[in-house]
């Protein structure tokens, strides 16, 4: 099928179309703008996520995913515009905000010189998760860490490492998951087990938002796409309404004239 | 499946019950990383040894000059251990992304900088407590004053009070290891200047009325510190 079919056969979605924004979503973002001394990266970007969504959030360098992941994390403030998660506004309810949240870069976010189990106890004890040893087994048993538990994170591989960071965010069950470039620096084979624990972290129910540049990944993950350019969402389309083999060609067609 | 709201685990606490446990965590962790690595401690300690035993060539001492350049080594020598020291403790934070770690913790940010600020006095205190007895040797002088021990602690608490804030500030950006010594030795003059003087006075055996007003600067000046990096250690590591 050409780009051209494409086009004609899925029609780009705004979202700031009113009709699209639906009742109570669990992420809701108005207006925003983020800049950076003269340079302007987020331009009135509206986004909207229904709970159980998993969005990614596709688009070129430099288009302002990860500004965006930062602010929806609480760790960058705007300049203007609302972003409200869970029913919690940012930046004045932060903190209730971070309770719901789990959060995963390309950086694992993770100390070398402590052991897995170490680890995941330090921010267990951050986040006041109970039953604290049960909950660190089980998040070990997910990421298929549990027979490492003990060893040093810096003997560990690029994509344990990344494992353990997502064990790190689901720790304490959040309900909103964001996902910076995951597959940054993975082999084949380690994307395939980080795969392997996305889809076990969105089938509880969690609502997820994923930057990526990896198209494929993406449609097999992900319930809805939407791409960033320039600092504004400029095209968003449902999993049902597009064939994973076209995702290219919608990517295609949405960047061409950005 | 679960239901939203219902995943969450965090526990419900009073906010002075989670600054504490947040606090407690982040020394914890610092001492169990530090104690299996010990890259900051071995690098301080390395690095005082060295600064005492230059000065212990470079000057030629005789016991009168002795006891007058004592107080002035020591914390040229405390305070250029305790900047490696602040620089190592923050960048091991900063390149993996464990700050951010640590900034998206439900917890209120002051508990970073407690966490941290304990850290970094018990590493600072801890190459004191090693040097001194070496100071003690190499320049035939009786340290173990409980007074100047007093100065001692204090002085460190207010270095590294202010320390820890701007150690905070100068590792985002590139030039960190220049940084931070630009900022924090202007900042922390006084608190040097108050500790010399203080351990001066202990040293030569002069009477407390005479040395109280450096100690009651130092006690000033480490209230004064705390009190401000609590206020503005928020908005520092914000975007």
């Amino acid at each position: 099928m050409s780009a051209l079919e494409v086009t004609l056969k899925h029609e780009v979605h705004v979202v700031n179309d009113p009709e699209a924004t639906k009742i109570n979503p669990m992420i809701d973002v108005r207006k925003l703008v983020k800049r950076f001394g003269l340079k302007t990266v987020l331009r009135g970007l509206d986004f909207q996520v229904q709970p159980g969504e998993f969005v990614a959030l596709l688009g070129p360098n430099g288009a302002g995913k990860t500004t965006f992941l930062r602010i929806l994390a609480s760790l960058s403030r705007p300049n203007l515009g609302q972003v409200t998660i869970a029913g919690h506004a940012l930046p004045g309810q932060a903190a209730a905000v971070r309770r719901r949240l789990g959060v995963v870069s390309h950086l694992p976010l993770l100390y070398n010189d402590l052991t897995a189990e170490e680890n995941l106890r330090f921010f267990g004890r951050m986040y006041a998760v109970p039953d604290l040893d049960r909950r660190i087994t089980e998040v070990l048993e997910l990421v298929g860490l549990a027979a490492r538990r003990r060893d040093l994170v810096r003997t560990f591989s690029r994509g344990m490492q990344q494992r353990l960071a997502i064990g790190r965010a689901v720790l304490h069950d959040p309900d909103v998951m964001l996902f910076d470039e995951p597959h940054t620096g993975l082999d084949q084979d380690a994307c395939q087990m980080l795969d392997g624990v996305l889809r076990e972290v969105a089938a509880r129910g969690r609502t997820v938002v994923m930057t990526s540049h990896d198209l494929a990944r993406s449609a097999d993950l992900a319930s809805r796409f939407d791409v960033l350019s320039r600092g504004v969402i400029i095209a968003s389309v449902q999993r049902k309404e597009i064939e994973p083999n076209d995702l290219l060609a919608f990517y295609r067609q949405a960047t061409a004239g950005a | 499946m679960k239901t939203a709201s219902s995943l969450s685990r965090v526990q419900a606490e009073t906010p002075r019950f989670t600054l504490l446990r947040a606090t407690a965590a982040i020394v914890w962790k610092d001492l169990a990383a530090e104690l299996r690595s010990r890259e900051l401690l071995s690098s301080m300690l390395v690095f005082a040894l060295l600064v005492i035993l230059i000065f212990n060539f470079a000057l030629e001492l005789d016991a009168r000059t002795r006891s007058t350049v004592t107080a002035g080594v020591l914390w040229v020598t405390f305070a250029f251990a305790g900047t490696l020291g602040l620089n190592r403790s923050m960048a091991v934070e900063k390149d993996r992304g464990c700050l951010d770690g640590l900034l998206l913790a439900p917890v209120d940010r002051s508990a970073i900088y407690f966490g941290k600020a304990i850290g970094n006095l018990m590493f600072m205190l801890l190459v004191e407590i090693i040097v001194l007895p070496l100071y003690s040797v190499l320049y035939n002088t009786n340290l173990f004053n409980p007074g100047l021990l007093l100065v001692i602690f204090l002085g460190s608490v207010g270095y590294i009070a202010v320390g820890t804030l701007l150690a905070t500030m100068a590792v985002q950006t590139r030039t960190r290891d220049v940084l931070l010594p630009i900022l924090l030795f202007p900042l922390v003059l006084p608190v040097l200047i108050s500790a010399v003087r203080a351990s001066t006075g202990f040293l030569g055996g002069a009477p407390l009325e005479e040395i109280l007003p450096a100690l009651n600067l130092l006690i000033v000046y480490d209230i004064i510190f705390i009190a401000a990096a609590f206020m503005v250690f928020d908005y520092i590591v914000e975007e």
